[in-house]
This record gives structure tokens, sequence and C-alpha cells, in this order.
């Protein structure tokens, strides 16, 4: 276990989710749940970014706010789809103006689902996509 | 002797303070999460982070962004060792000054627009502070005859009895230099979220760990200076920092921010009744003693 496991960043993007997801993001930084204890801060800013969070199916008009989300993160960085509607568009799948979940605009590498995601699975998540990054990390040393 | 002893102070300053910093970082946040009866990270977070910052790819929003950040690094600890020497109170403030300045800079040279509102709000701060410290330069200068600070340990009374009123403008300074609420108007640590992340929005990698490590140096500074205050006197000095360091976290949670003309007009005020009134006390009276 390296630092990279012991202090993910998270940055949370709302990309046209009803809010009923981000509310429990931000349910899992209070005291109840506190997930500073693992050293996770939500940082609100790409640069410092480890974990992208986005919520929500993605519409025409966030599409390229994501890509450019995404790309401003310095690798190594891991992508969770958070809820039903991130992971494969949900019940808006059909919609005219939802591309259908996040992987159809950026890589994503663990699948959050729910209605609205628990607090308690979008944690266990979050620990997936911690062992994730730790083997990014290792590969991107190996490759130096 | 002399020489070889303030070789020792900056040797020792360079390698301790970044460790006490980093710890100083770590309690302050697990002390902070039980404020808010949270469990809080491990003591050692801080250190954690930096090193976990270090191993990012490294993404630069300019090509001088590195030689700024790390410029800022060197002269904050640059400063900090010139405490521990005990040399020139004078130099000390100018290269503090300085090492401000190419943070400021480096903020500056990302071209994006937050960072920008970042480097202003730090110029301010920067701005905010100077005053403070040039008179504390100029009323150790009426106490002890000179700028060296290793005058003030051949002092029989502590320098805390001539200048009552700087010694409080410089712990208004100190909460505004670390950044804490209600003054940290130039980074919004924790989860505040007015300017999100300040001055060092466009850092990454290991830019912005130069700039954490270059903190932890600050922090360990500003303790040092206040601690002039009481040389020849550590039972005082220890007490202090204590209660010092418990006030700040305080007034950290149970504050929200002010605004950036709110900071200015308070700390000037102070700086202006308590700071220029105790110069002026000390100008007048200080012959007589």
């Amino acid at each position: 276990m390296t630092s990279t496991s012991k202090s993910p960043w998270i940055l949370h993007y709302n990309a046209s989710s009803c809010n009923g997801c981000d509310i429990e993001i931000l349910a899992a930084l209070t005291p109840v749940y506190d997930v500073e204890r693992f050293g996770i801060i939500n940082t609100g800013n790409p640069a410092h970014t480890d974990i992208f969070l986005v919520t929500g199916g993605v519409n025409e008009q966030n599409k390229v706010v994501l890509k450019n989300l995404y790309d401003q993160i310095p690798e190594p960085k891991v992508v969770v789809a958070v809820g039903i509607c991130a992971t494969s568009g949900g019940v808006f799948r059909d919609c005219y103006n939802i591309s259908g979940g996040v992987d159809t605009i950026i890589p994503v590498d663990v699948y959050v689902p729910g209605c609205s995601v628990r607090p308690e699975s979008l944690i266990e998540g979050i620990v997936k996509a911690i062992g994730i990054l730790e083997q990014k990390r290792a590969a991107m040393e190996k490759t130096k | 002797m002399n020489i070889l002893m303030s070789i020792i102070g900056a040797v020792l300053f360079l390698l301790l303070a970044p460790l006490i910093g980093g710890l100083l970082m770590g309690c302050d946040r697990v002390l902070t999460a039980h404020m808010q009866s949270r469990v809080g990270p491990p003591i050692l977070q801080p250190f954690y982070d930096v090193a976990k910052l270090w191993h990012k790819e490294k993404a630069f929003t300019s090509p001088v962004e590195m030689i700024f950040t790390t410029a800022y690094l060197v002269l904050m600890a640059f400063s900090g060792a010139l405490i521990a020497m005990a040399g020139n109170i004078l130099l000390v403030v100018f290269a503090l000054a300085l090492a401000h300045t190419f943070l400021v800079l480096a903020a500056y040279s990302a071209n994006a627009p937050f960072s920008n509102i970042g480097a202003e709000r730090e110029l301010l701060s920067v701005m905010i502070a100077e005053p403070v410290l040039i008179l504390l330069a100029a009323g150790f200068y009426l106490v002890t005859g000179s700028f060296q600070i290793l005058d003030l340990f051949k002092l029989n009374v502590p320098a805390i009895v001539f200048m009552p009123g700087i010694f409080i403008a410089l712990g208004l300074v100190v909460i505004l230099r670390l950044r804490k609420s209600p003054y940290d108007i130039s980074t919004s640590e924790h989860a505040h979220q007015e300017l999100v992340k300040g001055v060092t929005t466009s850092f990454s990698g290991r830019s912005l760990a130069k700039v954490q490590i270059a903190h932890w140096y600050e922090m360990i500074l500003l303790i040092s200076l206040s601690l002039l205050f009481f040389a020849r006197q550590p039972i005082f000095a220890a007490i202090t920092v204590i209660v010092g360091f418990v006030l700040l976290l305080v007034i950290d949670n149970i504050f929200p921010r002010v605004t950036w003309k709110m900071t200015l007009k308070s700390i000037w005020l102070v700086t202006l009744f308590l700071g220029v009134l105790n110069l002026v006390l000390l100008g007048i009276f200080g012959v007589l003693l």
C-alpha cells in the first residue's frame, strides 16, 4: 500500500443528475460516514484529483465539460460512475438529449449502480477505485 | 564558535521544520475532525498527501511554474533558517516577502481566471501582513538597539513586556498567513467553497507538494517569530504556542470566512492602533529603560 491509496482526493461532477446521488456523495463526507478517515478529500479542483466521481446520464450540454475535466486530471486517475444513470443512462437512457452513461464519453473504471446510490455502496466503490489507482500508479512507475 | 552554532541551527531548522510542520497540520486535521464529532484522518496524513502528489504525473500549466514554486520553497526555507541562525530580522522579513512574491507569480503564470483571483488574494494577504512584520522589526530594534535576533537573547526581560501590542497584531497575521478561517481568503482549504483552492488552483503534482512543504516551513517560521517575544523563557513560550494553536483551531471552527475587505480593515486597524501605538510609546519611554 503506497501513499496513493492513503490519500485519494476526489472531484465530484454532476452530469445532469437529479441530485439524488450527489446528496449521497455529500452524505459520505458527514460525521456519520466521515470518509476523511481514509484521507479522502472532496477537492473540487481537477488539478488536485485522483478519483473522479460522475453522477447523471450526461446530456448534450455537459459532454464537453465532462471531457474537459477528465483531461485536466493528472495521471494516475480513476473514474467512478455513481448511480444507475451514470452507469447506463438509467430510465433516461432513450431520451434524445442523453448520451446514456459516462462511459460513452470518457473511460470508466468502477460502476456503482443504485437509485439513488447508498453511501455504503459508494464507499465500497471508492475502495475498489483506490485498488485500481494503485495498479495504475505501479504501471506508471514501470514505464518510467 | 558562533558561526558553528548558527550553521547547526540552520541545518536543524531545515531538517526539523517540515517534520514538525507536517505533524502540526496532522494534529490540526485530527483536532478539527474531533471538534466536528468526526474521527478524522491519521495524524501522518499530510505526509501521505505530499508523498502521493510527488508521484503524480508532471503536468505544468506554464513552463515557468516549476521555477517559481521551487523558488518559493527555497526562499521560505531560507527565511526560516535565518531565524534559526539568529540572523538579521529585517532580512527575514524581506526574504519572506520575496518568497510570497514567487508564489503569486507562479499562480499568475497559469493564466487561468481562478488561479489569477487566488494570486490577487494572496498578494492582498501579503500586503496586509507586511506592515506588522516591519513594525515587529522596528520594535525589536527599539528594544535591543540592533536588528540582530541574537541580541534579543541578551535581554533580561522578554520582549513581550515591551511589545504586547505588536505581539497581538502578529497573532492576527499568523492566522492570516496560516490560511485559516476567518482569514482564509487566498485559498479555501477544507470544505469551504468560495474560491476553490484559490492560489493553488492551477498547481498539481510536485508543484503542489512544494507549495505544501513551503507552507509547513512558513508555519514553523511564524511560530518561531512569535517565540522570539519569549526569548529565554521556554515555559511561557511553550504555553503560548499550545494555547495559541488550540485558540486558532477554535476560531477556525466557529467563524465563517470574512471578506477580503473585512480582513484588510480589521488587521490594519489592529496594526495601526496596537502596533503603531506600541511602537510610539516604546520610542518615547524606551530611552528611560
